[in-house]
């Protein structure tokens, strides 16, 4: 397997955009056809040499391809997409889209993803060492058919979103999960390790989750069908299993309804309904308002003034409309 | 205005029944002429094939349907646009294209002229805010007429009159070009969750039958002498056995004869009818009764028809027959969207992909191109996919390969998961008719111009009408290989709308000069009418009726067709 | 004397009302009344008309913090710098002006790379996300008034946001088939508080505060004939849903209008996703629709000419000379948030006053453009301020309302002396960017 080593020299001011970053686009490639290749950023048009340094050659075919990449690579979005074949592995982090629509071959990012990796996945392997954002293996806006093959590892946390509309494949997460897992799968495989945030497995149609820590709050829709026992690492365990989401349609197969089903180990239990409300303070206390006054004193500010002036010195987020109640009032 | 000499192609031409020969096509501001001066530009089409721009009857392009399915689909963008070029606006999208790539994927087909197919009343303004923003070619749309409060009381009390001032006036109030009529009654009956399957069921609280309605309308639209005949969607679209409900439909207007001066012959239009010509009764022994309509077709020659060839693509299916997509989406489940307009029509989108793998899919398909070919008239049979309903419109190109080769059909019909029970269930394995380049042009240009009272303005090559003019790089005499047929048909050499050149070397070179058509037909004046519209609008509609009028500047290019009904 | 024009459109929220009756002095130039509107309504035409407290020229902040007035053309010519020059500039808004102006406004975006997005973006966005997802059962209002005899407001308060909602659609007309009004109709109302509008019901559901979704899919189940798992579902006693699902399923024709209470709590275009999942749900039982409550009177229509234009609602990105959308990267909120972009230009939209303050902040380090008739937080703080005649009081042209019907809106008076409108602004942009771009 030959190796293709891309060093990013140059940290872009705005986003890149990297689609052509795949060992597909990179075989029978020399280093310098690679680096002729094309990397965008807003309408601008560049070349990957021009952001980063390139080493050794691309294989003959994608499947005997490895790209290596180093350098702080946090704004590169789209590295992987659609590739089918071959191997990529990242040494830091990266930005979105990472091995969006992904048909074949490894991924290893060693940090962490943002959002909408995995997006539409047919086949392949994606590792994430660190934390996925949102819309991890979630399909794209619109359509029905989202991860439909492959495998998802996340060692760390997951976002919101993730998995939605799943038809197929597994999805791993070794920490926790923000809301909405699972939301439309009609198939597919999830295991979250860590917790889940909540409302797992809405409107499902068919398919498998397993949450080995907590659910934070069991969807209303889902019944408790009873305890089985299941196969999970090659261990056999007991689960607790929950039918539905009885909100939703489902297909019959050989007479019985085939539900969704999430699995909890026996003996998990969900925690207390938390409030999922963690909104920022909204008003001052009478020390900050008599703060404000000092500030302002003599003074005719504009509400925008006031506005950021409470936003920097007290981290708070007023509304306009909030703020020009304030003045009124500290006026009178 | 420039001048044009189109020399020594191989051209068809129905209106002046040129077959093939070689011949010279000469355009001079912007029509064609008999002759052109030595300043002319000369167009080598040796060994090409030249034709008239082609007329698409019916296509759902513009409105709020179809940006609708634009919105709500974002996965049909995946991965299709295409860049902003020289003269030419980024476009992109597959079965719903934006109104760039509508424009620009029709001219580059040679596609100069497009019916849109169904126009709800109360949202023409949109409509015509699509059509403006459609380069290169001339549209027209048609309002629906079928499920309209005012026509069902009008015709219940038999106030022929009345209907024709109340037609006259909407046409004009929005702009419109005919009479569409999209599943007679049920589209009403869908307001509450209902539908009129056959022609005699009554519609809830309104106490007319479908039948009734395409009676009512075929009889004002020949008093009326409009240059269209009514567009029927028939009841109980989609649905095994349906073809019964189609044959019931069509004999309303057995032996009416038509009345207009534009050279129109037929009295009825039947859009589609693929979706209309199933036999069985379930999707179990759902087959094709393609035979059976186009023997129809075949006697009565006051009749024309549209094909609606299913192209096995993933697409979004979008029509006036509210109900219908409910059916579908519980078939399906896939995303619905539906919307009942106030007193005139109702609406539905679903997505759906014609697999075909899908025995009922393929059988489908067969029941296109049967019709195609049991069809005697190729001037009263118009090729459509009913775009984007059975497919979208851009696969026109692969359509006419199917017909034109039986090597390529018996090709699909060998590749199908169920071929056995697809060759069965329709007869398209035993038939070998292959229809010629000249019967294409019938089916494409002559015959739909006619059909729309046109054919002396588009479809055809005779001198004075408009230069709409196309160039493909294909010899009928020498094709080895079908898929030459769907390449030239995909692109064409050069393309001229209204004796300006908007393709070149199969691209789109200029945004032409696109027209409006539309419909203004004089009637007396009546004040009965115009007091019920008052009326209504004061009572039910939620918008006031000053406020309804499509103004004219939303119409920038009008081509107004004036009818004298008085 | 006095001059009355009628048939006048509202260009406030999304009600879009077309029955307001103005009256002008002689000449065109002052309103002197206004008849029909809600007091919003009549506020903004009688507030337009006072020209004193209006900015009739362009300004441009100066180091000190101040404005010093500057011409149109000075402004055109900024603009058309700070788009051409810019690698990734957004061009945010276009809610309160009419389509003609949005269509010009696109041809720039187009010809510099630009993100273009509306105020959906901070409002119902997540309702056009979840009609991706399943899509949207709906009706036009005209519907309403003719037949529903089950309304449903979720999260929304008419009452307040659309005034003239309820008397024109939804609780009171009698229509060809409502005949008795009210009375024959059921309301039900979601929502964690009571207002106005709930004091209307027949059953107020009070949900608990970001359980929205949860409540929907249990009364999907409900409708279903399903099981539910606790006593209290949401917030809500589950005999009282139950007792909901079967209100619902004996209607013959219901509406569900809802608002930013579902659209921005909590699982936001998920709990739109089960709204829609359930209206459609009871199409198998009985006829019921589904619509947004939008609030910009022209939002709605920006969605559309973006639709046709680009084939996506909002949030759409032009940068590669094709169009993208996926809300989450690009949304105006997310591309300032992670700075993706490198300037702004704002038209017909206040995100001064709406956006987080970590957002406004970083509009106030870019190139700017504010185009509005007001002086707005946005205003104060972009680097160009220019000021254009009111859509829909001194300019007309076309806007969509809420169920998508389009109304062509009116010229009433004039604007002050010398004003441009939006779409003239734009349109000497759209020149500018273009003779740029040829050299």
């Amino acid at each position: 397997m030959d190796i293709v080593k891309l060093t990013l020299t140059k940290v872009p001011d705005l986003y890149l955009e990297a689609e052509n970053v795949t060992p597909d686009h990179f075989a029978g490639k020399t280093a310098q056809q690679i680096g002729e290749l094309h990397v965008h950023l807003g309408n601008q048009t560049a070349k990957i040499s021009d952001y980063f340094s390139v080493e050794g050659k691309g294989g003959e075919t994608a499947a005997d391809t490895k790209i290596v990449i180093a350098g702080p690579t946090d704004k590169v979005k789209y590295i992987g997409m659609k590739m089918t074949a071959g191997e990529i592995e990242v040494q830091g982090n990266t930005d979105m889209y990472t091995a969006a629509w992904m048909a074949g071959g490894k991924i290893h990012v060693k940090g962490n993803v943002d959002s909408f990796c995995a997006i539409g996945m047919t086949g392949g392997e994606f590792i994430v060492d660190g934390n996925a954002k949102n819309y991890l293996a979630a399909s794209y806006r619109g359509d029905w058919r989202g991860m439909q093959g492959g495998k998802v590892t996340v060692k760390g946390n997951a976002g919101s979103d993730t998995a939605t509309f799943m038809i197929g494949g597994t999805i791993d997460i070794g920490g926790n999960v923000d809301v909405h897992l699972g939301t439309h799968a009609e198939g597919g495989k999830i295991i979250i390790r860590g917790n889940a945030k909540g409302r797992v497995g809405g409107q499902m149609v068919k398919g498998d989750i397993f949450v080995l820590g907590q659910v934070e709050r069991m969807m209303p829709s889902y019944i408790l069908k009873g305890e089985e026992e299941v196969e999970l690492d090659g261990k056999k365990q007991m689960f607790q299993v929950w039918i539905g989401d009885m909100g939703e349609r489902h297909a019959k197969r050989k007479g019985e309804v085939i539900y969704g089903k999430i699995y909890v180990p026996t003996g998990a239990g969900e925690t207390a309904a938390p409030a999922i409300h963690t909104e920022k303070r909204k008003k001052l206390t009478d020390k900050q308002i008599e703060h404000l006054k000092e500030a302002f004193k003599d003074q005719e500010p504009t509400v925008q003034q006031v506005r950021t002036y409470i936003y920097d010195t007290f981290d708070v987020d007023m509304k306009p409309m909030q703020v020009s109640r304030l003045i009124d009032g500290i006026k009178r | 205005m420039s001048e044009y000499i189109i020399k020594n192609g191989k051209v068809y031409d129905p209106k002046t029944g040129i077959k093939g020969d070689v011949a010279d096509v000469c355009i001079k501001d912007g029509k064609i002429a008999d002759k052109v001066s030595s300043k002319a530009k000369v167009i080598d089409a040796k060994g090409k094939t030249v034709m008239a721009g082609a007329v698409d009857i019916h296509a759902h392009v513009a409105g709020p349907k179809v940006n609708e399915g634009r919105n709500y689909r974002p996965e049909d963008k995946l991965f299709t646009y295409k860049p902003t070029g020289k003269n030419t606006r980024m476009s992109g999208g597959f079965s719903i294209p934006t109104t760039f790539k509508t424009g620009y994927e029709y001219a580059r087909m040679g596609y100069t002229t497009v019916m849109e197919a169904a126009m709800p009343p109360l949202y023409a303004r949109h409509v015509h805010e699509e059509i403006k923003d459609t380069p290169i070619i001339d549209e027209g749309a048609l309002p629906v007429f079928g499920n309209n409060w005012f026509v069902f009381e009008y015709l219940k009390n038999n106030e022929m009159d009345n209907v024709c001032a109340y037609i006259a006036w909407l046409l004009k109030t929005t702009k419109g070009y005919g009479i569409k009529i999209v599943n007679p009654g049920g589209s009403e009956a869908w307001g509450w969750g209902e539908n009129c399957t056959t022609v005699d069921d009554p519609v809830p609280y309104f106490d007319i039958t479908p039948a009734e309605i395409v009676k009512g309308l075929l009889t004002a639209n020949e008093q009326l002498g409009l240059p269209h005949s009514i567009h029927i969607h028939s009841n109980n679209l989609g649905n095994p056995g349906n073809y019964e409900t189609t044959l019931a439909t069509l004999k309303i207007a057995e032996g009416v004869k038509a009345k207009n001066k534009f050279g129109r012959e037929q009295v009825l239009h039947h859009t589609h009818v693929q979706f209309h010509s199933y036999g069985g009764d379930s999707w179990v022994n759902f087959e094709s009764k393609a035979k059976e309509v186009a023997e129809y077709f075949n006697k009565n020659k006051n009749m024309t028809m549209d094909l609606g060839c299913v192209t096995l693509d993933e697409t979004t299916t979008m029509t006036a027959d509210g109900p219908f997509e409910h059916h579908l989406t519980s078939l399906n489940h896939l995303k619905w969207a539906n919307v009942d307009v106030e007193l005139e029509t109702s609406s539905g989108i679903v997505p759906y992909v014609y697999d075909p793998n899908i025995k009922v899919c393929a059988i489908q398909w067969a029941i296109g191109l049967e019709l195609g070919l049991y069809a005697k008239d190729p001037l009263r049979t118009f090729i459509t996919t009913d775009h984007p309903n059975a497919g979208p419109f851009t696969r026109y190109p692969r359509v006419i390969k199917w017909l034109m080769s039986d090597k390529s059909r018996q090709e699909m019909l060998k590749g199908f998961k169920h071929s056995e029970k697809v060759i069965a269930a329709t007869n398209l394995a035993s038939l070998d008719r292959e229809l010629s380049m000249f019967e294409i042009v019938q089916m494409t240009r002559a015959g739909p111009a006619k059909a729309l009272g046109l054919e002396n303005v588009f479809g055809g090559l005779a001198p004075g009408m408009d230069a709409d003019v196309v160039v493909y790089n294909l010899n009928e005499d020498k094709i080895k290989n079908p898929e030459e047929i769907e390449t030239a048909f995909s692109a064409a050499d050069c393309v001229f709308k209204s004796g300006t050149m908007v393709v070149e070397n199969r691209e789109v070179i200029s945004n032409g000069n696109k027209r409006t058509l539309w419909v203004d037909a004089k009637v007396p004046e009546n004040k009965q009418v115009e007091r019920d519209v008052q009326m209504k609008f004061l009572k039910f509609y939620s918008m006031t009726i000053n406020n309804y009028e499509v103004s004219n500047h939303y119409v920038p290019n009008p081509y107004v067709i004036e009818v004298d009904s008085n | 004397m006095s001059k009355t024009v009628t048939d006048v459109i509202c260009p406030f929220c999304g009600t879009l009302c077309d029955d307001l009756v103005v009256v002008t002095d002689d000449e065109g130039k002052k309103i002197l009344s206004v008849e029909n509107a809600c007091a919003i309504g009549a506020e903004k035409f009688l507030h337009s008309s006072d020209h004193s407290h209006r900015v009739t020229r362009p300004r441009k902040l100066q180091e000190d913090g101040s404005f010093k007035e500057i011409t149109y053309e000075e402004a055109i010519e900024y603009t058309a710098q700070m788009l051409v020059n810019a690698k990734k500039p957004s061009m945010y808004g276009w809610s309160s002006t009419n389509c003609e102006s949005q269509s010009v406004g696109h041809e720039i975006a187009e010809l510099c790379g630009a993100l273009v997005d509306n105020t959906a973006a901070v409002c119902h966005g997540t309702t056009l996300v979840a009609v991706q997802n399943v899509g949207i059962p709906s009706c036009t209002l005209g519907e309403v008034k003719n037949r529903a005899d089950r309304i449903i407001f979720w999260g929304s308060n008419p009452a307040h946001g659309h005034p003239r909602h309820m008397s024109r659609y939804s609780i009171f007309p009698r229509g060809y088939f409502t005949g008795k009004g009210q009375k024959q109709r059921k309301i039900i109302v979601v929502d964690p508080r009571c207002t106005d509008t709930s004091s209307l019901a027949d059953v107020h559901l009070q949900v608990e505060q970001g359980y929205d979704y949860e409540l929907l899919q249990a009364l999907r189940a409900a409708v279903r004939g399903q099981e539910l798992t606790g006593d209290i579902i949401a917030g809500v006693p589950k005999e009282k849903v139950y007792e909901a699902a079967e209100m619902l399923k004996s209607g013959r024709f219901g509406v569900i209008f809802f608002g930013m209470g579902v659209t921005q709590s909590l699982g936001k275009d998920h709990n739109i996703d089960a709204a829609i999942m359930l209206t459609k749900d009871l199409n198998d039982y009985t006829k019921f629709s589904i619509i947004a409550m939008r609030g910009h009177y022209n939002v709605t229509g920006s969605g559309q000419v973006l639709g046709w234009q680009f084939g996506f609602p909002y949030s759409v990105d032009l940068s590669r000379g094709f169009a993208r959308y996926n809300p989450g990267e690009t949304g105006t909120i997310e591309v300032l948030k992670r700075k993706e972009i490198d300037a702004m230009f704002v038209l017909g939209s206040d995100p001064g006053a709406h956006f987080p303050m970590q957002c406004v902040k970083e509009i106030s380090k870019l190139p700017s453009v504010a185009i509005d008739p007001h002086i707005t937080p946005t205003t104060s703080i972009c680097k160009v301020h220019v000021p254009v005649a009111f859509v829909g009081v001194e300019v007309g042209g076309n806007c969509y309302r809420m169920d998508n019907v389009p109304i062509e809106s009116r010229k009433v008076v004039e604007p002050p002396e010398g004003m441009l409108t939006d779409q003239q602004f734009l349109e000497g942009v759209l020149k500018r960017v273009r003779e740029l771009k040829a050299n």
